[in-house]
């Protein structure tokens, strides 16, 4: 399995013991009916992770629970957050299914350390795959105890007991009835559930399945909703922390004298740590501008040219991921060979809503509000900084703006912590457009270099694949090939110091943009030298009965009709895998030969996710990974010079914009009997490579290069 | 400079002596605490902080007390009637038009002044008027298709 998420805290040999104390949550939250249940698979698949640091000790009897309240209302205590990727919506949708209530009385609790058991973190597409199952197991299990309860107080046997909507009924005698409320009332009954139980057949689905209103939609469009820099304290104090001019840079000299005379401005230091702290952050802001510091900056002759021969040259040796048949062999037998290096600049998160945490220090205990995927990462992180032990620190997790990966470190809430501790207040760190641009842990610089070759009967007969630095997602190769190798050179999306002048992280179906754009594109080389329509090339080559079937409904949805490549109508699609889910995309563009500008006109993108619980919300999540790749397909592009990154805004960072847009359409193939698999980052996988397949298909103009700026389509044109 | 300044902020008489300097969009989710207006870039690229000033949509990250001095201002927190949403907010829910949420109070007011300008926006109209407001998650085909319904209910007097 591929490598999802870098646990980066310190120390080597250190035991965190992440078991709870049941009673440390239950005596929170009263009487009820409690409900215990265990993922399973997600945290040990976790402890598997070789080089996982500290050494976890993690949950081994469950890491969520459902309380069922004297009011009726359902709870479901989980670490996970909602970041604009809907579960707060769809797991409520499976849990009230399951448990035969509306979908009203339940209320996700989120994210809340001190409420919710330990959670490895949101990201990987895992919360439907894996804890959506769980919880589905969970509330048919809950409907199983309350159904038993009422047994005994209804003295009827279960089997002559039905449920419906929150109610138990006496099928005999429908007035012989009890609420799920009353069956918690004056009670604490705590059940550990087993798992075992059996979930719905989707045909008896009532509400999963069908459209609903996001649950947190309404909070959203009154501006209720409270993310992490709407959290105000009294006698709160906001934070502007000094910052170097590139990464690397040492300060030298500093002089405060400025800044400490500014009306209300607390400045406080700790070597190098600098911050002024004022009651309004503008304030803030001004003091901190007088801040008067030198720094000394090293010298890095990298920037967005030269940083690829410098990844080559600092490249570990490769993992061989898979290998079959002889690739000399492959090369003989071959009647054309390809020979391609495919690049990717460093992209970056850039949710809209900046990193911002609020810390508060009360004794030796501390109060966390932060925008994270990783609250309880965060935990760990602040307990570690103030010194204190972690069970004394509670991280509430509100609305997180978007988190993309890009939220999945702990820096603005460790800076939080530090200024609370220095100053003795209650202290908001919430990062300037600036300050977000440069601390991002960028999708990685990578490089892909392909040498493949087709027989005379138009088949794949070599495949030598090497990927550099964007890790081993996506990169297994699923097309028929007798002779083939996938080499990985490094790991995952962090390397070796000395490899990235600045941090790199996981970005969306993190690996997979950059090895599906290599792939495709070099399929679609040697469909057109083959002499074939890319699609037909793509259906003799492959045998996995899944994609061959996402590829044909994309093609039927779009009136594929097949031509050799360049056709000039602009056409191209790809396919791949991701998070365990199928995707098929075509795409029509448009290139403006004068000044090098592709325009979208046109996607359609097909999944197969097993089956889909909530197939509006992963509609949703198509459209926008597809808008979103839009970005990193044609725009996106981190400048820098070394450790000096150039862009500061979205004047120079241009995102996809409501012009940039096409018509998408989606369609998911309900896979019934299937698992869920993945759905928030697997339609983003193909963007970069169905767009570049068309461009070529538009203009007979191969970029090798994403993104496709308009400058260098001109560049390429011009070579041409 | 500390002068006095006055305005009217959603329907009510707001009055302080202040550096009339002071950006807008602080003033609001600080002094205030109307935290429905957000800071997204602080330099008028995102839109996140778009208010209606007079009705028309401004960006509060660029607007100082002194550039309202005697205006009328709404922010999200002051669209909906008595609880009753604003067809726009309505339109937003049903069409699945939002996703993290965080640029959806500056979508909606952007769309309040387009629509105000121009109350039966073509598709092309609905790109040109919300092409400045930024959105990471990818909702902007729904943001068109509720824009257009909302239009529809306003311009059929509340009915759709």
């Amino acid at each position: 399995m591929n490598r999802e998420h870098d646990f980066e805290l310190n120390s080597e040999d250190e035991v965190i013991d992440l078991h709870v104390n049941r009673r440390e949550f239950l005596e929170m939250t009263g009487t009820g009916i409690f409900l215990f249940f265990f993922i399973g698979k997600l945290p040990a698949y976790a402890q598997e992770r070789p080089g996982l640091r500290p050494q976890l000790n993690f949950p081994a009897d469950f890491n969520a629970y459902l309380k069922i309240g004297a009011d009726g209302r359902i709870s479901c205590y989980t670490g996970k957050i909602e970041m604009g990727q809907g579960v707060i919506t769809s797991l409520a949708q499976m849990l009230s299914d399951e448990l035969d209530v509306s979908l009203e009385v339940i209320d996700m609790v989120m994210g809340d350390t001190d409420l919710c058991p330990w959670d490895m973190g949101t990201f990987g597409s895992m919360s439907t795959r894996f804890f959506g199952q769980a919880l589905r197991s969970a509330g048919a299990e809950a409907r199983m105890v309350l159904l038993e309860l009422a047994s005994e107080q209804l003295k009827t046997p279960a089997d002559a007991l039905s449920t419906e909507n929150g109610v138990i009924i006496d099928k005999k005698d429908i007035r012989h009835r009890l609420t799920y409320g009353q069956l918690a009332q004056n009670k604490r009954i705590e059940r550990h559930l087993t798992g075992k139980i059996a979930v719905k057949n989707p045909a008896d689905f009532k509400i999963m399945g069908n459209p609903v209103v996001r649950k947190d939609a309404r909070e959203k469009v009154t501006g209720k909703a409270k993310y992490a820099a709407d959290i105000q304290l009294p006698g709160m104090l906001y934070a502007k922390i000094l910052r170097p001019p590139a990464h690397g840079a040492k300060l030298i000299d500093v002089d405060l004298s400025e800044a400490e005379r500014v009306k209300g401005v607390q400045v406080v230091r700790d070597d190098d740590f600098i911050a002024a702290l004022h009651k309004y952050p503008d304030v803030a802001e001004l003091a901190l501008s007088k801040v008067k510091a030198k720094f000394d900056t090293p010298l890095l002759d990298l920037d967005e040219t030269t940083i690829f021969d410098h990844l080559l040259k600092v490249a570990p040796e490769g993992t061989v991921l898979t290998k079959d048949g002889n690739l000399q062999k492959g090369a003989q037998e071959s009647r054309a060979l390809f020979e391609h290096t495919y690049l990717n600049d460093y992209v970056a998160h850039a949710p809209i809503e900046p990193h911002a945490a609020v810390v508060n220090i009360q004794g030796n205990k501390a109060m966390v509000w932060a925008s994270t995927q990783t609250p309880f990462m965060a935990k760990e992180e602040v307990a570690k900084e103030l010194g204190i032990p972690a069970k004394n620190v509670r991280v509430m997790t509100v609305f997180v703006g978007g988190g993309f990966g890009g939220k999945s470190m702990s820096l603005q809430i460790v800076e939080a912590a530090r200024c609370a501790k220095l100053s003795g207040k209650a202290v908001q760190v919430a990062w300037s457009r600036k300050e977000e641009f440069f601390y991002d842990p960028f999708r990685p610089a990578a490089l892909v270099k392909i040498k493949s070759g087709i027989t005379d009967a138009g088949r794949i007969n070599l495949w030598d694949y090497h990927v550099y630095f964007a890790g081993e997602r996506g990169a297994t190769q699923f097309y028929t090939i007798p002779h083939q190798s996938t080499v990985v050179h490094n790991s995952g999306w962090v390397a070796a110091p000395g490899s990235h002048p600045f941090a790199t992280g996981p970005w969306r179906a993190p690996g997979n943009n950059t090895n599906t754009f290599a792939r495709e594109s070099q399929i679609d080389i040697m469909a057109s030298k083959a002499g074939m329509d890319p699609l037909e090339f793509r259906i003799k080559n492959l045998s996995d009965q899944k994609l061959l079937h996402v590829l044909r409904i994309a093609a039927d949805k779009f009136g594929w009709k097949p031509a050799k490549a360049p056709s000039g109508r602009g056409f191209g699609l790809a396919c791949g895998m991701d998070a365990g889910t199928y995707v098929a995309a075509m795409a029509e563009v448009e290139v403006e030969k004068a000044t090098g500008t592709v325009k979208v006109k046109r996607v359609v993108c097909v999944q197969n996710m097993g089956l889909a619980v909530n197939p509006e919300g992963a509609r949703i999540q198509m459209e926008g990974a597809v808008t979103m790749g839009l970005g990193y397909a044609l725009k996106e592009q981190v400048r820098f010079k070394g450790g000096d990154i150039f862009d500061h805004n979205f004047d120079t960072y241009e995102l996809p914009r409501f012009s940039w847009v096409p018509e998408i359409e989606t369609m998911i193939v309900d896979d019934k009997n299937a698992v869920p698999q993945g759905g928030g980052e697997p339609p983003i996988i193909t963007t970069g490579a169905v767009i570049a397949n068309a461009v070529y298909d538009a203009i007979g103009i191969r970029m090798f290069q994403l993104p496709m700026t308009p400058e260098r389509i001109k560049k390429s044109m011009k070579k041409a | 400079m500390e002068e006095s300044v006055q305005f009217k902020l959603n329907g009510k008489p707001v009055k302080m002596i202040m550096d009339s300097d002071r950006k807008l969009l602080w003033f609001l989710r600080i002094d205030l605490g109307l935290t429905g207006t957000k800071y997204g870039c602080g330099e008028s690229y995102c839109g996140s902080c778009t208010v209606l000033v007079n009705n028309r949509a401004v960006q509060s990250c660029q607007t100082t007390l002194k550039d309202v001095q005697g205006k009328e201002i709404i922010t999200i927190e002051g669209l909906a009637q008595n609880d009753i949403l604003h067809p726009l907010q309505k339109a937003f829910m049903d069409h699945d038009a939002l996703q993290c949420g965080y640029c959806t109070p500056g979508m909606i007011l952007q769309a309040y002044s387009l629509l105000q300008k121009t109350p039966r926006p073509s598709a092309s109209e609905i790109v040109e008027g919300m092409e400045s407001i930024l959105c990471r998650c990818g909702a902007h085909n729904r943001v068109i298709l509720a824009i257009q319904s909302a239009a529809k209910e306003i311009q059929g007097g509340g009915l759709i």
